[in-house]
């Protein structure tokens, strides 16, 4: 006799809360990832003096949701020389990596559908998994512009993810922790991007270069590769490396958040800045980053390919790796260690 | 020295910060673009667009099938054939085709007009979704030139002095 009351408080009711969180977790990221596409488009054409768009419901705020429509009833053309399976299915891997980092980032004070002590080394490693889906794109297009695209994405997310995790490693020392909800507790007293500073700036180029944004988009560079690994896509699967990317993009500034400007605290611990719910303060900040990341698009122009290696191997990871063993030395020596 | 200015610039992100401030300023600043369905620029008097056959006031074909448009046209888009019409005799065409997928929009059609019969109006939104329809016959030629006799007429008024 199966004891069903009993079986649905056991599994039934926390699977049934955990579907529901992440659905809702899904669910605000895809919306406010609609938004902040037309917001990235908006901010470009300010800066050139262009309107951006302005015509699908006021303001242009539907035209994403225009744009979805029209990815969704297009045609998928599928190349002949393409590998069929691996071809659909980099998309697939791509999007799906993009969402799953999203499991152990805290929105507010235990906003988090995994609250996990490996939360950070977790968004590590999936963000490495995030150049499978560029490289499979890449060669099961099985033409010139996606494979170069590919090769470039691949070299240059390799070499900058290095310096990436010393800039994480710096934060570590200081939080103690790699449980992103302790990172954000241990900057109660101070932001760490006050102390971190040099590292601080580091992190915000090379999340540039990890989500591949201009000045370091040399993997769809569009003046010499078309749409490099997206060349050959349309279609659904394009809306989902596209989509994939975007959610990258914004992964990286919930990430700045959490580890350097204190996620959902607020910046004065009194009165007036603590009644304004958590939350709104994670969101505030990740728009300012993202503010940044539309910016920056705006007016650099793109690197080389060997200047972009340049600055990953001899500037970048010297000057983080010489930070790190800095705040380490700083930290044992006045015992500051957490 | 020069060499720790220019590396102190560089790690600091000089240029970065100064284009970033650059950027911002142009951010705010009013934009340059024409809103366009909803916004158009100004048309010069003399601007060449879609074609009419104009009629004079009292409602007569200004055109006599005189064929000059038809010679001059370097795209060879004007195709006529003329004859004598029903009811008085008098010299029209039976058939005016300006097909405008040929048509380069020179404007010599205009020039040689002796009557200012054939002129390429104001309007430039007759995007069709086939090509056919833009084969145009005389019918629709002197509708063309019935709906912009104003605009067209008050053009060639402002452009006579140069011409």
């Amino acid at each position: 006799m199966v004891d069903w009351a009993s079986l649905w408080t056991i599994y039934g009711w926390p699977l049934t809360v955990m579907v529901g969180q992440i659905m809702l977790v899904l669910m605000s990221v895809l919306i406010s990832i609609a938004f902040l596409l037309l917001a990235d488009r908006k901010i470009w054409a300010a800066v050139m003096l262009r309107r951006g768009p302005n015509v699908v419901g006021p303001f242009g705020l539907l035209q994403s949701f225009a744009d979805f429509g029209k990815f969704i009833l297009k045609e998928i053309i599928i190349p002949d020389a393409a590998n069929k399976g691996v071809f659909l299915l980099a998309p697939v891997v791509t999007v799906v990596l993009a969402f799953i980092a999203w499991a152990v980032i805290p929105f507010a004070d235990g906003w988090v559908i995994s609250d996990i002590n490996v939360g950070m080394l977790y968004i590590f490693a999936i963000s490495s998994l995030g150049v499978y889906g560029i490289i499979m794109a890449g060669w099961a297009s099985n033409s010139k512009y996606p494979f170069l695209g590919a090769l470039r994405s691949a070299a240059q997310m390799v070499s900058y993810e290095v310096s990436i995790g010393f800039v994480i490693v710096t934060v570590l020392l200081l939080a103690g922790s790699l449980n992103l909800s302790d990172i954000v507790r241990a900057q109660k007293t101070v932001w760490f991007f006050i102390p971190l500073f040099p590292m601080f700036v580091i992190f915000l180029i090379l999340a540039l270069a990890e989500t591949n944004r201009p000045p370091f988009d040399l993997a769809e560079a569009e003046s010499e590769l078309v749409a490099g690994y997206m060349t050959e896509y349309s279609s659904v699967p394009y809306l989902l490396l596209m989509l994939g990317e975007y959610l990258n993009i914004v992964l990286m500034c919930a990430m700045a958040t959490i580890l350097f400007l204190g996620g959902w605290l607020p910046p004065f611990d009194v009165a007036p800045f603590t009644w304004v719910p958590e939350v709104i303060w994670f969101v505030l900040k990740m728009l300012l980053i993202f503010f940044y990341f539309a910016m920056v698009k705006a007016f650099v122009p793109r690197y080389r390919y060997d200047q972009l290696m340049r600055l990953g191997w001899k500037v970048f990871l010297p000057i983080s790796l010489a930070w790190v063993v800095l705040t380490a030395g700083v930290l044992v020596t006045f015992d500051l260690a957490p | 020295m020069a060499f720790l200015d220019r590396g102190a610039r560089s790690l600091f992100l000089g240029e970065f910060v100064s284009s970033f401030i650059l950027a911002m300023k142009y951010f705010f600043k009013p934009k340059a673009t024409l809103n366009y369905p909803y916004e158009k620029g100004a048309l010069s008097p003399r601007f060449r667009g879609e074609h009419a056959l104009r009629r004079y006031p009292n409602g007569e074909e200004r055109c006599i099938a005189c064929k000059l448009c038809e010679a001059i046209c370097p795209a060879q888009a004007i195709t006529i054939e003329a004859g004598p019409r029903q009811d008085d005799g008098s010299r029209r065409t039976v058939r005016y085709d300006i097909d405008m997928t040929k048509c380069i929009y020179c404007g010599f059609c205009q020039e040689a007009c002796p009557v200012d019969a054939i002129v390429e109006g104001p309007n430039f939104e007759f995007a069709v979704e086939t090509r056919e329809e833009l084969f145009y016959d005389k019918e629709r030629l002197l509708a063309n030139g019935d709906r912009w006799e104003y605009e067209i007429s008050k053009n060639i008024e402002l452009d006579a002095p140069y011409r």
